[in-house]
């Protein structure tokens, strides 16, 4: 059996993936995504593994190489139909929607006057984020018009398409943290609060760890949002409502754990590597949704998400 | 005993000597702060590390 790792630079976590690989005496490689080069002609050098741990620190790298790993047959962890719905966060959402999962109230528009009247809408403070980003980055609490009026501007003017996709959640009163859990398959394995005095808890913005309790409610809205975008080795982050409770912000496919890990003592890095050995074994099944079962869209029913949902591109003539 | 390895710092030139580090690893320079890969270990050579874009992350 022969794993490989995807990775960009060597953080701590992957320090530790590597070090409990070493460990456990697992035949593996690491694989270089800025060296690396697929040829769709040639799945040979990348089919030898049996299955692949993707730790790319970047987004498209890490998606678009599983993309075309699935598409020769390798398994991978996670697989790139989880990171397309939770690299996105617009998709997340939509998906969280579909299994009828409770998140904050989103609304999406396309220009910023469209943009400022869902958000007058919902009115003020209101959230704005990138649908593609991570760790607390570009992030806006919007107070007033005069703010979203800028924000829409500086968004429409000075980003890329993407920021054009104006992704506006409300705003919840969170008790000063949030919630960050990893859930490995169907259980919730261990869970932090992130504390901060900012609105932003991201551990990478200054967000403080401690421990949180994995109760049976936890466990079971984080274990369905894992469900919900396609199951694997996830990051769950839930939010504290006063009103509503849990709601789900986001889930992340490729996490960082360098809190969670010393915060809980859960060994997190052994976790993860059992997950993709079982996974390169077979004895954990990892399938593509897919294009040829077409399939009736069925409103907020707990399913699986389909790539296509009745549309079959094969059957055109 | 892993041996000390040293490089200069392709930023400020100050000579840093690192112990314990892998290929692919982010280290600062202790003298300029630059952020810093080690894109090879034998001989131990330092670059620019890249800067974060929109995407990093989880």
């Amino acid at each position: 059996m022969k794993i490989g790792i995807l990775m960009s630079r060597v953080r701590v976590e992957e320090k530790m993936l590597l070090s409990t690989l070493d460990q456990l005496g697992v035949h593996y490689d690491r694989i270089d995504d800025g060296a690396a080069q697929l040829d769709l002609n040639d799945p040979a050098p990348w089919t030898q593994y049996d299955a692949i741990l993707e730790r790319s620190v970047s987004f498209a790298r890490g998606l678009y190489t599983t993309q075309i790993l699935n598409a020769w047959g390798v398994p991978t962890v996670n697989m790139a139909h989880v990171a397309a719905t939770c690299g996105d966060k617009l998709v997340t959402s939509a998906a969280l929607s579909r299994a009828g999962i409770a998140q904050p109230r989103l609304k999406v528009a396309f220009t910023p006057e469209s943009a400022l009247e869902a958000i007058e809408e919902f009115g003020y403070p209101v959230v704005l984020k990138p649908i593609v980003g991570s760790w607390g980055r570009l992030l806006s609490k919007i107070n007033d018009r005069d703010a979203a009026e800028a924000i829409l501007e500086h968004k429409d003017t000075l980003g890329s398409y993407q920021h054009s996709v104006f992704y506006i959640q409300e705003y919840i009163e969170k008790p000063g943290r949030d919630i960050r859990a990893m859930v490995v398959g169907d259980q919730t394995v261990c869970a932090i609060y992130r504390s901060s005095s900012h609105w932003i808890t991201n551990t990478a913005r200054g967000g403080q760890g401690e421990m949180c309790p994995v109760t049976p409610e936890l466990n079971e809205i984080c274990v369905a949002a894992a469900k919900a975008v396609g199951g694997g080795v996830l990051a769950v982050d839930i939010l504290e409502d006063p009103n509503r409770g849990f709601l789900v912000n986001e889930v992340n496919h490729t996490m960082e754990f360098h809190t969670l890990a010393p915060t809980t003592g859960v060994n997190v890095a052994g976790l993860i590597v059992d997950f993709t050995l079982k996974v390169a074994k077979g004895e954990i099944r990892t399938s593509i949704p897919s294009a040829t079962q077409p399939e009736t869209v069925k409103p907020r029913q707990n399913a699986p998400l389909p790539v296509y949902a009745g549309y079959n591109p094969l059957r055109l003539r | 005993m892993s041996p000390e390895l040293t490089a200069s710092c392709p930023e400020c030139a100050a000579e840093i000597t690192l112990k314990d580090v892998m290929q692919g690893e982010i280290v600062v320079c202790p003298d300029c702060g630059v952020d810093l890969e080690v894109t090879s270990i034998e001989p131990l050579t330092l670059d620019l590390a890249p800067m974060e874009e929109e995407d990093w992350g989880e």
